[in-house]
């Protein structure tokens, strides 16, 4: 048990060393604090938002104002956890600037009830572990997932790649527990139905894609 | 208990997250050992999952790390009683900027940036007449309706790098043309 918590514990100690070492004034290591977590606060930015460009501006701006407003950091959560609720706050903004919606419409929850259907039965048991390496995979995947529609797709983002809790995605969308559990669902489901066919014959495996030879 | 397909679809992924009763996973388990399709299904999630929960599945847009890195240095922080952050970014400026730019600015004779917000003036003209009002942060292109005056404050025309070595910064509307981004 210690032994699992001790890297964990290493790095919030190194975090605060950096952290008393940047308010006395050497501000050039702040970068070298938030770098292990610029994913995190894309990825965050990247499901509240449209678009790649918005997260990308969001992402800056979290970074920028936890560097001014670092003095009101008290240490008492992770810095990780402060940096992602100015990442979610910032991303907020961003929303109501552009009047998009912060609440789904009370009509949309009947229609998750339906169940889903998978559209396709191929049988994709492997998964080509060195596969994540190639760009043309990753464009791949980044191609299932914005196909999703906007409110699975951003479930699925906080819960399978930010690894949020469901409750923590719950809150975050507000949403219910049982909306975010149904959208996930359909959201692995779907994926699943796009990815699976290109997986199960080894289609992908056997024959990398060049110009022309794109299998969406 | 007995499930089918349809009700195996339904819990795939709350099976996924252990988070159905011991009955229910029984029952799956034994229509999964039975089932060929729901079997797929199963496979193929897990394997959704896995892809996505990998960190190299999201990829970062390409200089995602440069760009913030970059603002941050430019997002210069309060002096404390000297303008070092912003002797260095005049000092890097002069060396990338060409003819055309500060190159006769003496780095060391900066004052203090009076706004914090600034956007270093890469490209402006050494020369290039400029209005400041005395107690203001920004120099402006003459008859530019954001130079603020106020009462009892003189409007002086002076040249650019007099106004930079002041410590004023450029206006970002009239001056924009002449701004990094």
């Amino acid at each position: 048990m210690t032994a699992i918590e001790k890297p964990a514990d290493a790095t919030a100690e190194k975090e605060q060393s950096l952290i008393a070492r940047i308010r006395d004034g050497e501000s050039g290591l702040f970068a070298e604090l938030v770098k292990p977590y610029e994913r995190r606060v894309y990825v965050i930015a990247l499901a509240l938002l449209r678009n790649e460009a918005d997260a990308e501006e969001v992402a800056q701006e979290t970074i920028l104002k936890a560097f001014t407003h670092l003095q009101q950091f008290r240490g008492e959560s992770r810095f990780s956890t402060w940096l992602i609720q100015i990442a979610v706050n910032e991303a907020r903004m961003r929303q109501r600037k552009q009047h998009s919606q912060l609440f789904e419409p009370i009509t949309e929850l009947n229609e998750e009830e339906g169940s889903y259907t998978p559209r396709d039965f191929a049988d994709w048991r492997e998964i080509p572990s060195e596969a994540l390496e190639r760009s043309e995979f990753r464009t791949l995947l980044s191609k299932a997932l914005a196909s999703l529609a906007e409110k699975y797709r951003q479930v699925f983002l906080l819960r399978d790649v930010q690894h949020m809790s469901i409750e923590e995605t719950a809150r975050l969308l507000n949403i219910s527990v049982a909306s975010v559990k149904t959208r996930l669902l359909r959201a692995r489901l779907m994926l699943r139905d796009t990815l699976a066919p290109m997986f199960a014959d080894g289609w992908f495996t056997r024959r990398p894609f060049g110009k022309g030879n794109n299998p969406w | 208990m007995v499930v089918n397909c349809e009700q195996v679809w339904q819990e795939i992924s709350n099976y996924l997250e252990d988070e159905v009763n011991p009955e229910l996973r029984a029952a799956m388990e034994m229509h999964f050992h039975e089932c060929k399709r729901c079997t797929a299904v199963l496979d193929g999630t897990r394997n959704v999952m896995q892809l996505y929960a990998d960190e190299r599945s999201i990829e970062l847009p390409q200089g995602f790390t440069a760009r913030w890195q970059s603002r941050l240095l430019e997002y210069s922080p309060r002096p404390r009683g000297t303008a070092y952050g912003w002797v260095l970014a005049a000092a890097a400026l002069a060396l990338i900027s060409g003819s055309f730019a500060l190159t006769t600015l003496d780095a060391h004779s900066l004052s203090a940036l009076r706004s914090y917000h600034a956007q270093p003036g890469n490209n402006l003209p050494a020369g290039m007449m400029v209005a400041i009002s005395s107690n203001g942060k920004t120099f402006h292109v003459p008859g530019c309706r954001y130079l603020h005056k106020h009462e009892n404050e003189n409007v002086r025309l002076v040249a650019a790098s007099e106004a930079i070595r002041e410590g004023y910064v450029p206006c970002i509307r009239c001056l924009r043309e002449y701004l990094n981004r």
